[in-house]
């Protein structure tokens, strides 16, 4: 047998690198099985990325299926409430250009939160069923109400209501909640140019 | 001679802290009207316990602490209660925040004190108890409530304490003009919070060596008592408290972490003071010391003003010139702000009013292209890189940001001050920093949103799970009915199928009397007889105008009724005879 082998070194070569081959083929194949990996992680990453209001604006009954059918190649631009800051983010961590919102979904728009005007509520529970956070409050014929709190301003309640007693209520920003602004006309980083030195001069 | 140690960075503004030192401190006349706002402190907001129309005494408590870090809000003067509401504040922001308007009576009686000069005999929890309701917040500029910061809790014993006199912000001689003339209250309220803590190893006071009055005060004060006073070289800002604590110790306190983790306490020399009033004759904080400064006003000294004081009562007892006056600014010129009004109330925070004249403080030059000088570099106490955090800033990368420690800058201003372009670089890290935590509460309160909404998807689910489960058992039993019907039918005659036949059966052995059958048998051939009109009626339509289907369909309908009334004949003839 040895003797075969080293008097036909071709034969040897091809023993050996057919041999190799199906012992890492074999390993990576237990690896793959061993170490799979259980859901798809991007979908996790760009879920985390959403906003979480669940409002169903982007044609998807919810933030997590927007996040599943971003990771099958759908556009990246379908949130408004997100805004271009949730597009920024979800075009960094895919590494693609970042596209404007697409208007069809809807305009990016101040948070808000949803108020019950209670006097008026009739206490038909459609609204409950409809806040997909479970942040209303309240039983059949009695007074409903928002945990404010939890609402994500998703404007899903409004709709079912029928005696329309559900207002948007823009968030009023306390003294607790401001932040100092950015100062004003920030100037070019660099002055690079001749012309752009002029201006600074003027 | 203690060893002290120097801090990296620093600048050395001109101090001018002499124009506000030529006269002791001095007291206004009572104010119409007091202000307070119910947060003057770092956490929640006060809670009110007073009503309007009420009337109170000078040192009656107007708001409670609402939390574990808070702070109580007394009356500063005799009068009443006139209002509970928005107002404008001091406050970057020039926003309105809830008030407790008092209108004073000038009578300016107090309420009785209950002093407790004998605090030796006190337990650590009495006195914090004590200094808790006398509402006694950081005076040194921060405001954070003491008792919460003497509540050692769970953290290792404190073994050093550090008394903050280093006022090292130019204009600001509040501190100085206290010592000058209470050291010796300073020093009771010193021995007060040291019993607090234990009696804490060493006990410190910090203080530059640009007040040789001051020092030379506390020196008298302090013989004999085991308290150090400590001068070093006077520099901008060496009263950060990280900053005061390496220059005593040359130990640094971790990013992330208090000086209680080190076993440390760093209190303003101010505070002392307020903790001496508090504890030794009860009197809760209602008063501090503010520097009224700058070329705007005639006179520039320091007052003993009561709390919620309006800025505009304090110039205009000073020769205000609002002409002269380039702005407003509230706290010293590296780290305070400008008020957009000054209606506002003076506040447990209020260190100085500074008013600089155009020519003093001049408004800044526009911001120009960083050259990338340095400057900030070589300036910056906490050792971080400005310039770096200045293009992150600009590029909104909040990773980046994190990673050079941006949350470790004390907003000192020393990068701004060195800056050849003027270039607000303070502004932009505030700004930065306030848009990473919006972020980072923007995550939470989404995390929140997202675990609440799977929750409910899971609860859906479960409901529409049971209720399957209930139709596919409900199924299954009439399924199981339906196959073991027959068997219990011969074997017991209770089924339904048997109930219905034993009916039929009554029903056919009921006979009714002949005449009522022919009555009745007559009422059906009539009826026959007009629903067989009605069919030929329609046969007729469908044949004009109706389809070949409908035709065939008409005239089934007339056969059927046919015959239904040629068997009705027949039976009524079989009746009647």
């Amino acid at each position: 047998m040895i003797t075969l082998l080293t008097d036909n070194t071709m034969l040897a070569a091809l023993i050996a690198l057919v041999g190799l081959g199906t012992l890492f083929g074999g390993l990576l194949g237990y690896a793959a099985e061993r170490f799979k990996v259980g859901s798809d992680p991007i979908v996790q990453q760009l879920d985390e990325l959403l906003p979480q209001t669940q409002c169903g604006q982007c044609g998807f009954p919810g933030c997590r299926p927007y996040a599943q059918s971003i990771a099958d190649g759908d556009a990246i631009n379908k949130c408004p409430p997100g805004g271009q800051a949730t597009i920024n983010a979800i075009a960094n961590l895919l590494d693609v250009t970042a596209p404007s919102l697409d208007e069809a979904h809807g305009e990016e728009e101040i948070r808000t939160v949803a108020y019950i005007r209670e006097d008026e509520c009739i206490g038909c529970t459609k609204c409950i069923q409809a806040c997909p956070v479970d942040a209303i409050l309240g039983a059949a014929k009695l007074m409903h109400t928002v945990i404010a709190e939890e609402c994500t301003g998703c404007d899903l309640c409004v709709e079912p209501c029928p005696v329309d007693c559900i207002d948007m209520l823009p968030i009023v920003e306390n003294i607790g909640q401001w932040q100092w602004p950015a100062p004003p006309n920030p100037i070019d980083l660099i002055a690079t140019t001749a012309s752009s030195m002029h201006e600074d001069a003027a | 001679m203690r060893r002290i140690w120097d801090t990296p960075g620093g600048v050395h503004p001109p101090d001018n802290k002499a124009q506000s030192l030529t006269s002791g401190i001095g007291q206004l006349p009572l104010p119409e009207k007091l202000i307070l706002p119910l947060t003057q402190h770092v956490g929640g907001a006060a809670k009110v316990c007073v009503s309007v129309g009420e009337k109170v005494l000078k040192g009656q408590k107007l708001a409670s602490a609402s939390a574990s870090i808070s702070a109580a809000i007394h009356a500063p003067s005799s009068g009443w209660i006139t209002a509970i509401e928005e107002r404008a504040v001091a406050h970057p922001s020039g926003m309105s925040a809830p008030c407790i308007e008092i209108t004073c009576d000038g009578e300016d009686r107090w309420i009785e004190c209950m002093g407790y000069p004998d605090y030796k005999q006190a337990t650590p929890l009495q006195l914090r108890n004590l200094i808790a309701d006398a509402g006694v917040a950081g005076l040194g500029g921060a405001g954070f409530p003491s008792a919460a910061k003497l509540d050692r809790g769970t953290h290792m014993p404190v073994d050093t304490l550090i008394i903050n006199a280093t006022e090292c912000e130019p204009y600001i001689t509040a501190d100085d003009i206290l010592i000058r003339e209470r050291a010796d209250q300073i020093i009771q309220g010193i021995e007060i919070i040291s019993h607090l803590l234990g009696t804490p190893k060493t006990i410190l006071i910090g203080i530059e060596n640009n007040k040789p009055e001051a020092i030379a005060a506390l020196n008298q004060q302090c013989q004999g008592t085991g308290i150090e006073v400590v001068s070093f070289p006077t520099k901008y800002p060496s009263g950060g408290e990280k900053q005061l604590i390496y220059i005593l110790t040359g130990k640094e306190v971790p990013s992330g972490q208090l000086p209680a983790d080190l076993g440390m306490v760093c209190l303003n020399s101010g505070t002392a003071f307020a903790i001496k009033r508090a504890v030794i004759d009860g009197e809760p904080l209602i008063s501090r010391i503010t520097t009224l400064t700058g070329e705007a006003c005639d006179i520039n000294r320091n007052y003993e003003i009561l709390i919620g004081t309006p800025v505009s009562h304090l110039l205009e007892q000073n020769a205000f010139n609002p002409d002269l006056c380039s702005r407003l600014i509230m706290g010293g010129p590296m780290m305070g702000f400008s008020l957009t009004s000054s209606d506002v109330p003076l506040v447990k925070t209020s260190t100085c009013i500074l008013a600089p004249s155009h020519t003093e403080i001049p408004d800044g030059d526009p911001a120009q292209a960083c050259i990338r000088c340095g400057l900030c570099a070589e300036a910056c106490p906490a050792s971080l890189l400005p310039q770096q955090l200045y293009w992150y800033a600009r590029a909104d990368d909040h990773e980046r940001l994190q990673a050079h420690n941006l949350f470790d800058c004390i907003e000192c201003g020393a990068c701004s001050y060195v800056c050849p372009s003027n270039i607000p670089l303070v502004q932009y890290y505030r700004s930065s920093k306030g848009d990473i935590v919006n972020a980072r509460t923007a995550k939470a309160t989404a995390a929140v949103a997202r675990e609440r909404f799977e929750f409910r998807q899971v609860r859906l689910e479960k409901a529409d799970t049971v209720r399957e489960t209930k139709r596919e058992a409900r199924r299954l039993a009439t399924e199981q009915a339906k196959i073991t019907s027959p068997t219990t039918t011969q074997s017991s005659g209770s089924s339904a199928a048997d109930i219905i036949k034993a009916a039929q059966l009554r029903g056919s052995t009921r006979q009714a009397s002949p005449e009522q059958q022919k009555a009745k048998l007559e009422r059906t051939l009539m009826a026959a007889e007009m629903r067989l009109k009605e069919a030929q009626q329609r046969l007729l339509q469908a044949t004009t105008n109706g389809s070949a289907d409908q035709q065939t369909q008409q005239l089934a309908s007339v056969e059927a009724a046919k015959r239904k009334v040629e068997q009705t004949a027949q039976r009524l003839t079989e009746v009647s005879h």
